[in-house]
């Protein structure tokens, strides 16, 4: 069939988003076109994360970078509903007019909250408490309020008290069952809740019946309760949820009893051309409100969709969070069902711990094993103890030792390999056992490979744990030793040669290393020399610790010839230069390109060309542009106010006034900038390791992008900064990389690695935490004073200009390996087979 | 090609850094000759058998551990295979080796002869 296919989603929540993720990562896409159809006026965000809105803002929560797929064959449209299906044709009408045909569709509707029928419910000052609006509404209504009450002591219910609290309300709950959080919690759990709750001050009614919403001139006043009034300036429902499912029912598809798109175990409707996933399907009559079964569903049915044979049975309803700063977990046979369970229990009511264990004889008939449990007031133990349930292990000896409170430690007690460990992305240990064995050196990169803990996070210290203990096992100390001759990384090597201010090689590995040295550690003991202490990178003793291009300040090619970049700062050259550039690669027949840096290479130099190609640079006002080095690269600009339309600020002087700051700054990798005059990046700054964007107001400072093997957007620092305060910040940012960052680990991974990430680097650079702004300040302003062109001065210097021969004893004899032929009218490089002879009589020098 | 016997000078030592090296043409060949930290020259075959380009002399110098023994190595500047000076077998490849020279450091002139047999 040559006709490409179409999948129509409806709904782009969180399952939505996870079923297009794993279409495109699957390929699905090879063979469908996407259509998603959203209702929300934004693309999917971490509805689980919701409550952090308040505090962190809505980017906080996207699921999508730039509200884009990187697919190009999926469609998003937000802020239009579905509003029909038309099950015969193969069509979904859409509120905004359109109708679209499909091969495939994927109900994903989600769930709404559901609103008792109560009188008054539709009083001004009512709310629910599902969407980023919702949360809108009630943050502007509570401005002006001073009580609110929420309808519903279950886990949303609470999770949306703790929400009125923040906004500063006098907060009440009211729950119709005798405890709160009846479907997670036994009465032991309840009260311990109910005691830290109280505890912060909300009033809980329990056993209570909402009778009526009280309301004067259309505004909400209060709550009758069978048992009296409560006075409320804010309501807020949480009594549940109703999956979304009219769409279905409108089309005849069959609903379960409960609502809920009936779906088989591929998560297929009736209709075969049909699918439903997350909370508004009800796979085995079941509708589950949680997303990690919602996430099952998404990969089941993209499985499904290219003849998998995966099934979805039941989920695991496992629960924990942390509501007003209280532990509270639920997992597996909490309320202790299984025929012959047992409960191990331990109450501390003074402490407001509550902690129980559903056990079981072990089908082995020797020990235990784990059905269930609940915690509340300390739920660490959590992590460890719910993968426990899935696998069939036997419970150590004393099992109450794992709740006890000095159990404190992540233990995994050498779980099985099947056990699941993270459930949001159901990543089993061996999963995580086999990233670490692919490559993966530490937890934050079996998160990035696996996404084990990339959700809500419960699962990191067991997997932080699993990583450790297996190196462990394999003797392997997470070693991060910089090579044989050092014990030390990168870091510590620094720190090592500031507190004894060495200035050479020599010294270092006499006080620290072993042996003379490898290709390993010499690089990176020559950048941090030059970082320090300055010195050209071909003075004595220097040079012959660098690595092949900085050593003759030029990239090495395949043949043995080499390029030359020289700097053209921001991207922004003369036409005499150009001139020039274009004269020189003439003369000495070299090929040219314009680089993905906003600069020139011209590639085939022989060696011992260099001088004179520099020479002619140098006098037409150029200077060397680092491609060689481990070092600051382009910092690339749009053309900004100076001609643009939209630019808002002078983009292209900042990014000269930048590359000519940092320009020729050893670091542990390349570095790259880029500065845009608003927006629209042009510059594509998000992609750099610092990236400048202009605002109306001045600056926005991103770090820590990269483009290369595995590329990441920049992420926000700072906004608003005036010129220098930004440099400011440049200067700190890049000093704290240089001194901390691994061997040739980009800013990237480097941010990602830091203890608190982003935010580390937050408090060193922009609140200055550490104290440290000012000194990093300072090695910068050396490192701009101390700053001399590397080729100007090598010219200047005949003993490093010695080294520029092709032969030491035959300095006029051009290396024969070195061969070219044409393509497109330029110089390429030719293979040679084996060493080349060379014929011609040579005059050796003789000895002087 | 090579001719026995007969001795090349190809520079003073003071033309090679410490750790670091030269290419020299001897009887139409590329050498490239490598001074290691205790002022021992050795002379190898300059062409870079993984990358078919005549870089070697360019190299990094330094020492790797093998079985307890310090190996004098220079790393191909390409991509950094290592190579025994000693005897120009590739550490990171039995399979590999580059010719050796004969060399010896006379009146502070560096002195190359014949290409020594492969063992
Ligand atoms: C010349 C150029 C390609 C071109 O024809 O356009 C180029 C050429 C090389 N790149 Fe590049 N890169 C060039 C732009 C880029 C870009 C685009 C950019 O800078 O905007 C990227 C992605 C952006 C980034 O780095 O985040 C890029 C990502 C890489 C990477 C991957 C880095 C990573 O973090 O994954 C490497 C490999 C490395 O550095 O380890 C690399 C390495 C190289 C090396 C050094 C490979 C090598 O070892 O020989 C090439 C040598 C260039 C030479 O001999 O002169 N090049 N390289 C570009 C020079 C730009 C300049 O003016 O300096
Ligand atoms: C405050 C809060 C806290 C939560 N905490 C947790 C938690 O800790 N752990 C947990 O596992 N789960 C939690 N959840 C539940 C979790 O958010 C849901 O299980 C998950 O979002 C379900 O994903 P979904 O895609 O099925 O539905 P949704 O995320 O609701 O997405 C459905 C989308 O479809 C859209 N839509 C509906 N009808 C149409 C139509 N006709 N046309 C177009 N679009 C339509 C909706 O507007 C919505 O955007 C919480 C939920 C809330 C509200
Ligand atoms: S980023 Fe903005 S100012 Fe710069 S070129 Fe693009 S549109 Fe113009
Ligand atoms: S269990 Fe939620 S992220 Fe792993």
């Amino acid at each position: 069939m040559t006709h490409r296919q179409r999948i129509v989603v409806l709904g782009h929540g969180m399952v939505g988003h996870r079923f297009v993720q794993a279409a495109c990562e699957r390929g699905l896409t090879e063979t469908y076109d996407i259509v998603v159809v959203g209702e929300e006026p934004r693309t999917a965000y971490d509805r689980v994360g919701l409550t952090s809105f308040f505090e962190k803002g809505a980017d906080a929560l996207a699921l999508l970078v730039d509200d884009t797929y990187p697919d190009p064959r999926v469609r998003l449209m937000t802020g239009v509903e579905a509003t029909d299906v038309d099950l015969a044709e193969r069509t979904v009408a859409l509120s905004d007019g359109e109708s679209i045909g499909y091969d495939q569709l994927v109900l994903a509707t989600g769930s709404a909250p559901f609103v008792p029928p109560v009188p008054g419910r539709d009083l001004e000052g009512c709310f629910v408490y599902r969407t980023i609006e919702d949360l809108e509404r009630i943050r502007e209504a509570s401005r002006e309020a001073s009580t609110g009450v929420v309808i519903g002591g279950g886990l949303l219910g609470l999770e949306a008290a703790n929400a009125l609290v923040q906004l500063g309300l006098d907060t009440h709950v009211v729950e119709m069952a005798p405890r709160l959080m009846p479907a997670q919690l036994d009465d032991g759990g309840g009260t311990a809740l109910l005691r830290h709750i109280e505890g912060l001050g909300l009033h809980v009614h329990t056993d209570a019946r909402t009778e009526e919403v009280v309301g004067a001139e259309g505004r909400v006043r209060g709550l009758r309760l069978a048992e009296g009034e409560i006075e409320a300036d804010v309501v807020v429902f949480s009594a549940g949820i109703r999956p979304r499912d009219q769409l279905a029912r409108a089309a005849g598809l069959a609903v379960g009893e409960r609502g809920g798109v009936v779906v088989d175990h591929q998560c297929r409707t009736e209709d075969e051309h049909v699918w439903a996933i997350g909370e508004c399907a009800a796979p085995g009559g079941i509708c589950y409100g949680l997303v990690a079964p919602g996430y099952t569903m998404a990969e089941v049915t993209v499985d499904a969709m290219l003849g998998g044979e995966g099934r979805f049975d039941e989920a695991d309803m496992s629960t924990k969070l942390k509501l007003l700063d209280v532990d509270v977990a639920s997992f597996g046979d909490a309320f202790a069902t299984t025929p012959g369970a047992l409960e191990l229990v331990f109450a501390d009511a003074v402490g407001g711990l509550y902690k129980k264990l559903v056990v079981a004889d072990h089908p082995s008939g020797q020990g235990l094993r784990l059905l269930g449990g609940i915690l509340v007031g300390d739920a660490s133990a959590y992590g460890s103890l719910r993968p426990m349930v899935a696998s069939d292990l036997a419970l150590p000896e004393n099992p109450e030792e794992l709740i006890l409170p000095a159990g404190r430690a992540v233990a995994d007690v050498g779980l099985p390999d099947e056990a699941q460990v993270c459930s949001c992305n159901d990543v089993t240990k061996g999963a995580i056992l086999a990233a670490t064995d692919a490559g993966c050196e530490d937890a934050a990169c079996v998160t990035r490979c696996t996404r084990a803990g990339s959700t809500c996070g419960t699962c990191k210290p067991l997997v932080k744990k699993i990583v450790e203990d297996h190196f462990a096992e394999q003797g392997k100390q997470v070693d991060r030793s910089l090579c044989e001759h050092f014990p030390l990384t990168r870091q510590e090597l620094w720190d090592v040669v500031a507190v004894h201010g060495y200035t050479s090689f020599d010294e270092v590995v006499e006080a620290h290393g072993s042996g003379r040295g490898c290709d390993l550690c010499k690089p990176a003991v020559a950048s941090i020399l030059a970082t320090q202490v300055g010195q050209h990178v071909l003075g004595r003793g220097r040079r012959t610790l660098q690595d092949t291009n900085d050593a003759y300040l030029a990239n090495l090619q395949r043949n043995g010839s080499y390029s030359v970049v020289p700097r053209v700062p921001g991207g922004e050259i003369t036409p005499e230069k150009l001139i020039a550039i274009g004269e020189v690669a003439r003369d000495f027949g070299l090929y040219t390109k314009i680089t993905g840096g906003q600069r020139i290479d011209m590639f085939g130099a022989r060696m011992e060309q260099l001088p004179a190609i520099w020479r002619r640079l140098v006098d037409a006002g150029m200077e060397s542009g680092q491609a060689y080095g481990k070092a600051l690269r382009t910092v690339k600009s749009c053309v900004g106010q100076s001609w643009c339309r939209y630019g808002v600020q002078d983009s292209t002087s900042l990014a000269i006034e930048l590359e000519l700051r940092y320009r020729g700054l050893r670091s542990p990798h390349k570095v790259k900038a880029g500065v845009s005059g608003c927006a629209r990046e042009c510059a594509e700054a998000r992609s750099k390791d610092f990236g400048v964007i202009a605002t109306e107001k001045g600056w926005n400072l991103y770090v820590a992008g990269n483009g290369g093997y595995n590329p990441v957007h920049a992420q926000l620092l700072a906004q608003d900064l005036d010129k220098q305060t930004l440099i400011s910040y440049i200067d700190r940012f890049l000093m704290y990389y240089c001194r901390t960052a691994d061997r040739l680990q980009r800013t990237a991974p480097w941010v990602a690695s830091l203890d608190g990430g982003l935010e580390r680097v937050r408090e060193v650079v922009v609140d200055d935490s550490l104290g440290l702004g000012s000194e990093l300040e300072a090695a910068m302003a050396r490192h701009v004073g101390d700053y001399v062109d590397e080729w100007q001065a090598t010219l200047e210097d005949p003993e490093k200009l010695a080294r520029f021969v092709s032969f030491v004893n035959a300095p006029d004899v051009p290396d024969a390996n070195i061969t070219f032929t044409q393509e497109r009218d330029q110089t390429t490089p030719a293979d040679s087979e084996g060493p080349v002879v060379i014929a011609a009589e040579i005059s050796v020098g003789a000895p002087q | 090609m090579s001719g026995e016997g007969e001795w090349v000078a190809v520079c003073g030592i003071d033309r090679i850094d410490p750790e670091g090296g030269v290419a020299a043409l001897v009887h139409g060949e590329a050498v490239a000759v490598i001074r290691t930290y205790d002022d021992v020259v050795y002379a190898l075959s300059n062409y870079d058998p993984f990358s078919h380009a005549s870089v070697l002399a360019r190299g990094i110098v330094g020492t790797r551990t093998l079985d307890g023994d310090e190996v004098p190595f220079v790393a191909s500047p390409m991509h950094k295979q290592a190579f025994d000076l000693r005897t120009g077998q590739c550490l990171d490849d039995e399979a590999v080796s580059v010719p050796t020279y004969e060399v010896r450091v006379s009146e502070g002139q560096v002195l190359i002869g014949g290409r020594r047999e492969a063992t």
